[in-house]
């Protein structure tokens, strides 16, 4: 890897690239990272960013996580907040699947409950959460039910008895972007996606049991006031995403804004994926709206695997989920773009905000939060690879200088094929069990692809985003059981 | 022979890149479809073809249409859960650019016949290439999964 000759070190791990560095640049592009996470990022990340930091109305920096990597358009780890006045709206700011997010659900059990039920609990999730290639769903629903859905977001699933009212407010936006317009997604869409909800789709999602140990606390009272209270206590964390619905939301606007932008408006991008359109224009507003039904159905997708999570909780230890200490702690999204308001050059101020594989960490006391995490902070989930471990940090103060925005994993550092060759699926799979981990996969290769050492150290990464105050550790969970997708 | 496709590492950390090759452009767009399904299925062989979809598309440049069709191939994996081999395939140019249209083979996924691998969620424009070769047509595509 080749770091830009023009990188200038700002703090220990803020990295400034000017905007001489490349024709078009309207403001530098920061990476935050330690030495070490700077030195592995692929080239992509630097080519990357900067050109993010062309597009039209960006303000402040064009900014890239610590768990940054090569994206379409924007890096992974990438974040661009608009002028939504004079600024556009880019789909590849965004990314193919539209509120990609973490969500984490506690229990009151501890380790040494869960240990001899494990096989059993994997085993009976991987059967009620189908994953992998085209996996259906097992809510029935017609299409106009969906295009319901869409508009209504988690509470479209609450409402139906998938889950509780309290989930609602322990969702990043309450699990509803308001504005979800569905007369402006495609059939093609709705049809790819009505019969997906309650899946896990496949690649880097996954649903996990992991255990908070005692020794793995970093910040007691907060991780008090996120639910972990108990010695070895167990919880399950999840990765996924809006599913194919989101995924062709992204395409057919990809061509639409493709063609806009060479046509109608004569906006010229670096890079095809990067295409984009004003945010007030028709092309804008219509993707605008579109994508946050993508958004709506990711939050519907999450609330309804939580759900399948508790029926199987409460069936294998014969116990109601709430007897079972089975709250939500939170549900973050990765890849998203919203406005929200912000304190810009001292000034409150509204801003687009574009995060694509970011999750975004409110500090203490700011609007949007509920009163449960007021004074602690958003709480922020960050996945690591299946086999290291992954994260609860909490959202500070400091933050204002991403937008209130940190990492959202450990991010890869091996291709897929590359990890295909080193590793076998099945052979990981009873090496992981020997260590602990009880793992069932969708795709023996798949499985093989996920392997922790394809991945970069989670440890580092969350580490880089204390130093570079965008969130602080509260506790660091380790997996017991696992379904890939 | 060469092979039709193959996968390249260096481009796609996350996700999957191939180059795909023929003699004629129709060769290598099939060669690109069958690249598409052997990133989900590791035998393509063990999709029998019972089912038959057949469809026009349509774009204004070439590497548009090779967009078209394998998005066309993702959607139908997910909309009517079908694995697709393209077996016929026509291109021709109009006046606004070019058509294509295709006659595709396959079956309803089935885990237990159909050893998986990942979910293509997208194809992607990221260093989308359709070019002339000396020997005939090469394709470079990035697959979202």
């Amino acid at each position: 890897m080749s770091v830009p000759k023009d990188l200038r070190r700002i703090s220990d791990t803020v990295w400034e690239i000017p905007v001489s560095h490349k024709a078009g640049m309207l403001v530098p592009a920061r990476v935050f990272a330690t030495e070490t996470l700077l030195s592995e990022f692929d080239d992509g990340v630097f080519e990357q960013i900067t050109n993010v930091a062309t597009l039209p109305g960006i303000v402040g920096h064009a900014c890239c996580m610590p768990d940054g990597h090569w994206g379409y358009g924007f890096p992974i780890g990438g974040l661009a907040a608009m002028d939504p006045d004079h600024g556009v709206i880019s789909p590849g700011g965004i990314g193919f699947d539209i509120n990609c997010g973490m969500r984490l659900c506690l229990t009151t059990l501890t380790y040494g409950e869960v240990q001899p039920r494990l096989r059993t609990l994997v085993d009976r999730l991987a059967g009620r959460v189908p994953a992998g290639v085209g996996a259906e769903g097992t809510v029935r629903v017609s299409r106009d039910d969906f295009r319901e859905a869409l508009e209504q977001g988690a509470r479209w699933a609450v409402k139906r008895g998938y889950g509780w009212k309290e989930d609602l407010e322990r969702t990043e936006e309450e699990g509803c972007l308001r504005g979800a317009d569905a007369s402006r997604v495609s059939e093609k869409a709705v049809d790819r996606g009505y019969r997906q909800i309650g899946t896990l789709g496949s690649g880097n999602h996954y649903l996990e049991i992991q255990v908070a140990r005692a020794e793995n606390i970093f910040d007691p009272e907060t991780a008090r006031a996120f639910g972990i209270v108990l010695p070895d206590q167990v919880v399950v964390m999840f990765h996924c995403g809006s599913r194919g619905f989101g995924h062709q939301v992204a395409t057919d606007y990809l061509r639409v804004f493709a063609a806009a932008m060479r046509g109608k408006y004569r906006i010229h991008v670096p890079d095809r994926e990067l295409a984009c359109a004003p945010f007030l224009s028709t092309e804008g507003q219509d993707y605008f709206a579109a994508m946050k039904c993508a958004v709506n159905m990711s939050f519907v997708n999450r609330q309804v695997i939580l759900h399948r999570i508790r029926e199987v909780f409460s069936e294998v230890f014969g116990k109601d989920p709430k007897d079972l200490g089975m709250r939500q702690v939170y549900d973050v999204s990765h890849n998203t773009a919203k406005i929200e308001r912000h304190v810009f050059e001292g000034k409150p101020r509204e801003l687009l905000v574009h995060r694509k594989g970011a999750t975004r960490a409110f500090g203490p006391g700011m609007p949007g939060l509920p009163d449960v995490y007021r004074k602690t902070g958003q709480p922020v989930i960050v996945g690591g690879s299946m086999e290291t471990g992954s994260y609860l940090l909490a959202g500070v103060d400091t933050g204002a200088c991403t937008f209130f925005t940190t990492a959202h994993g450990s991010g890869r550092a091996m291709s897929r094929t590359a990890a295909r060759k080193r590793y076998r699926g099945r052979q990981l799979q009873e090496e992981m069990e020997e260590r602990g981990i009880y793992v069932r996969t969708a795709s023996w290769s798949g499985l093989a692809e996920e392997a922790g050492a394809a991945y970069k150290n989670v440890d580092d990464v969350v580490e880089a985003t204390e130093r570079a105050g965008l969130s602080r550790r509260v506790v660091r969970l380790l997996p017991v059981g696992n379904v890939k997708g | 022979m060469t092979p039709p496709y193959r996968y390249l590492e260096e481009i796609a950390t996350a996700d999957v890149a191939f180059e795909a090759r023929g003699a004629t452009l129709e060769e290598m767009f099939l060669a690109a479809a069958d690249a598409t399904l052997n990133t989900m299925v590791e035998e393509i062989g063990t999709v029998a073809p019972r089912e038959r979809r057949a469809f026009s598309l349509a774009a204004d440049a070439l590497d548009l249409l090779l967009f078209e069709l394998l998005q066309e191939l993702v959607y139908l994996k997910d909309a009517e859960r079908l694995l697709l081999r393209v077996r016929d395939l026509r291109i021709e140019e109009t006046g606004a650019g070019y058509r294509l249209h295709a006659e595709a083979y396959g079956e309803t996924i089935d885990p237990g016949r159909h050893p998986l691998l990942a979910d293509v969620k997208a194809v992607t424009l990221h260093r989308l290439v359709v070019e002339r070769t000396p020997d005939g047509w090469r394709a470079v595509v990035v697959l979202d999964v």
